[in-house]
């Protein structure tokens, strides 16, 4: 197995990667609301597919891009169902204190 | 170093970069509308671009047409989802921006009773005289 990592621009990328990862988690950590958490999540899994980007060529594995559509796939659904989750959370909050 | 090799250095750095500046926006921008402003794009467009990178560094239909079904993926899914994250942090009230100028979904959206209006109450009233006027 090759090194992981073996030219200078993919470290510069997957240094920039892993500092977009790390302010990525600051956020999903200080919220306030959901919605950011959610955003902060969809953020996160797109540095997912940056960083299966980067271990395909780094591998010289072409079939590691199945694993990012999956993973865009994840992203995608998890986001609409979160939002999809807090619109009816919302109303059905509204409609029990007598509001709706 | 062969052309192909600078494209894919390329397009790598700019993918990386690109998610970078967006990690950099979502923590730095005031308000979730400003951040998803600042991320849905620029994430999306990283990745992509990244993801071409991988075409690029392989050269063979099997990659590419991988690489491609991803990039239309992100691009189609990516707006859609950030539409639908708005819209329900929109109706949850999360709070806008202090120096916030123009929401103008503001004066039509009635908070309480989930209700789109078209006008504010006097327009209304205005218009229905004006056609009870008319039928007369």
């Amino acid at each position: 197995m090759p090194d992981p990592v073996d030219h200078p621009v993919h470290i510069i990328a997957m240094v920039m990667l892993c500092i977009a990862l790390g302010l990525g988690f600051i956020r999903l950590f200080l919220g306030p609301s959901l919605p950011d958490r959610v955003l902060a999540l969809d953020m996160i899994t797109m540095i997912g597919i940056g960083f299966i980007a980067l271990y395909a060529i780094a591998t010289d594995k072409g079939t590691l891009l199945d694993v990012a559509i999956a993973l865009g796939l994840i992203a995608f659904l998890a986001t609409v169902a979160f939002a999809t989750f807090l619109e009816r959370s919302t109303l059905a909050r509204r409609r029990r204190s007598g509001r709706l | 170093m062969g052309v192909f090799e600078l494209i894919e250095h390329t397009l790598i750095l700019a993918g990386a970069g690109l998610i970078l500046l967006a990690a950099i926006g979502i923590l730095r921008m005031p308000d979730l509308l400003i951040r998803m402003h600042a991320t849905t794009k620029a994430a999306t467009l990283g990745s992509a671009l990244m993801v071409a990178g991988v075409a690029v560094h392989f050269e063979s239909v099997q990659v590419g047409t991988r690489a491609l079904a991803v990039i239309v993926f992100l691009l189609i899914t990516a707006p859609v989802a950030a539409h639908m994250l708005a819209r329900a942090a929109y109706f949850l009230g999360v709070p806008l921006w202090r120096h916030t100028a123009i929401d103008e979904l503001g004066s039509h959206y009635d908070r309480e009773t989930h209700e789109l209006t078209a006008a504010e109450e006097e327009e209304l009233a205005e218009i229905e005289a004006a056609l009870i006027e008319q039928d007369r």
